[in-house]
């Protein structure tokens, strides 16, 4: 049984064994790495994205549904103010170092979403503040 | 910060977001909502702020200290009545932020992580162009609102022969424009995209006349958060997905809503030239023989001050009077002199966006708890005494129920005839937008009040005093 030469044998055997596992699980990694790569693009994150946006639609429609209609011109303004979120993407835009058509498209929308974010909050406070139950 | 840290931040702001528009369900919790509101967007902005990829910060300062000045300068100076042409320009300032976006995005895509430039991933290119198609169009197509609304161009329908040939020719177009685009890549389609959807949303909103503007202000506000969501998807950014997902349906919603209150398919809105057909002759023979009643301020003022209760029925004149605070005195003194109820009821395309007559009231000071939707107290007209029409037509035209020719046909009104006596006040005998004349106006319990809304109701309050 404990044969020195038989134990050497058999942890060749096995190192053997684990270096072609461990080639085997590099591959894979590799495959996965490529795989994310390119569901990065393709499928995965789009599906992703849609999956929001679907379940995004149906909150919104629950939601306004249970708006009152006499509050429905300050909805219109507080989803116009809302919509400016756009000035996300306006930021990033605007941000790099150095002048390019990019960082001016930026600045055009951050000042336009801007004008819209303070307009847009500013009205719709202005309106709310206006119903109250009197007497 | 790390990238699911500030997704972890977005999706905090989009919460408040939602609970922005929760709290609109009740004039108590509104209040609360808008705050919330508040606080997304500045959750939003400065999570983006911190990102790694922002290192320049001078343009970012000045365009926000810009327009937010702009935008507060406006939104403190703006009537009231003005409300709706005001809601227009914003939507068409979000429809060419996307476009500015988008345009961004298309030279420098690396600063959002989706390609090289001349390489963007295809899907990519596919949000964009439809983000920037929809952003176009609900830049110029709001302008073209604006001006209606601010009375720059006429509010009638602006048709011409083969409108809806062209119309449709310029649809497929920017779709396979869009396909090609996406194939291409090529900045000259890219330009031409902006040009021709820029074009298309123009001709879009100029065949649709100043009374489905409600319809119109919905649609846009739809069209910027699909804008909105476009971008998102661009730029994979599910903030924007939901915002934009959110404001999307709640303007589909709404201008359901407006078409259901005026009986008409969102189609017959959008194809447009309603309005113009029969507004030159008055339907029926003979519309000048009949007997019309017509009253001083003192005659109404005694009528109203001996019913036991009124209804205020509000419409666009009265917006374009301002007359709604001296309607809320006379509705106060009414209640001094003894009338027990005075209430107002609101049609829900009364005015030329959702709830327009809802703030006007509010700004005159009138309790919400006064204030009634068309469901609500359409069954109470039968036992008012006295329902009190000021500057509203077609939503009290009984020709909706009864005259299958009509084109108001089939549109849910106001069922003023059932009180016991109706006042209308209105500058002249000239039929509503939709062309029809109402009968109304000739029945022998109706008394017609000309005259200006405003002053009308300043001399029926000197009668009362």
């Amino acid at each position: 049984m404990a044969d020195p030469a038989s134990l050497a044998q058999r942890a060749g055997e096995l190192a053997g064994d684990a270096g072609a596992l461990a080639r085997k699980l590099d591959a894979l990694s590799q495959q996965l790495t490529m795989a994310t790569q390119q569901g990065a693009h393709a499928g995965t994150p789009f599906v992703f994205e849609l999956t929001v946006f679907v379940l995004a639609v149906f909150v919104g429609y629950y939601v306004v549904w249970r708006v009152t209609p006499a509050l429905h011109s300050p909805l219109m303004s507080v989803t116009n103010a809302v919509s400016s979120v756009i000035i996300v993407g306006a930021l990033i835009a605007a941000g790099p170092s150095g002048l390019s058509f990019a960082k001016i498209m930026g600045f055009v929308a951050v000042t336009l979403a801007a004008v819209n974010i303070f307009g847009g909050f500013i009205v719709t406070q202005r309106m709310l503040q206006m119903f109250q139950r009197k007497k | 910060m790390s990238d699911s840290f500030s997704a972890l931040l977005y999706l905090v702001a989009s919460v408040c977001f939602i609970m922005a528009l929760r709290g609109l369900s009740s004039p108590e919790t509104a209040r609360a909502g808008n705050i919330y509101g508040i606080a997304g967007m500045a959750i939003a902005i400065l999570t983006t702020l911190v990102t790694p990829q922002i290192v320049s910060f001078w343009l970012i300062i000045v365009g926000l200290l810009i327009g937010g000045a702009i935008g507060t300068y406006i939104a403190r100076q703006i009537q009231m009545t003005a409300l709706p042409q005001l809601v227009a320009a914003f939507h068409s300032l979000v429809g060419l932020a996307a476009v500015c976006v988008a345009s961004a995005a298309f030279a420098a895509p690396e600063a959002y992580g989706i390609g090289i430039r001349g390489e963007i991933h295809g899907s990519s290119l596919v949000e964009m162009a439809i983000g920037l198609t929809i952003g176009a169009i609900t830049f110029t197509g709001s302008i073209v609102a604006f001006a209606k609304l601010q009375g720059l161009v006429s509010g009638r329908p602006l048709v011409f022969p083969g409108q809806h040939l062209v119309n449709a020719g310029l649809g497929i177009l920017l779709i396979l424009l869009i396909a090609l685009f996406v194939m291409t890549e090529a900045p000259g389609i890219f330009a031409l995209l902006v040009a021709l959807s820029l074009a298309f949303g123009f001709l879009l909103i100029l065949p649709i006349g100043g009374a489905d503007m409600p319809v119109v202000i919905s649609m846009l506000n739809s069209y910027s958060g699909w804008a909105a969501c476009g971008i998102g998807f661009t730029l994979s950014n599910s903030l924007l997905i939901i915002t934009g997902a959110l404001v999307g349906s709640s303007g589909a919603i709404l201008s359901y809503i407006m078409c259901k209150g005026m009986n008409r398919s969102i189609v017959n809105v959008i194809l447009g030239g309603f309005g113009t057909e029969s507004g030159t002759a008055p339907t029926g023979p003979g519309a000048g023989d009949k007997l019309v009643k017509s009253g001083s301020a003192e005659d109404a003022a005694f009528i109203l001050k001996n019913a036991g209760s009124v209804i205020i029925v509000p419409g666009y004149g009265m917006a374009v009077a301002q007359a709604q605070h001296a309607l809320r005195e006379m509705a106060d003194l009414l209640k001094k002199e003894g009338v027990q109820h005075v209430r107002y009821a609101i049609h829900p395309v009364a005015g030329r966006m959702p709830g327009h007559m809802n703030v006007l009231l509010a700004e005159a000071n009138v309790s919400y708890d006064d204030v009634f939707e068309l469901d609500a107290i359409n069954h109470d007209f039968a036992s008012t005494d006295v329902a009190f029409v000021i500057g509203a037509n077609d939503i009290t035209n009984p020709a909706a129920k009864t005259d299958h020719s009509s084109p108001i046909y089939g549109m849910p009104i106001l069922d003023v005839e059932r009180a016991k006596t109706v006042l209308f006040v209105k500058r002249s005998m000239a039929s509503g937008y939709a062309g029809v004349e109402n009968e109304l106006f000739y029945r022998d319990n109706t008394m017609m009040l000309f005259g200006d809304a405003k002053k009308m109701c300043e001399e029926i309050i000197k009668a009362l005093e």
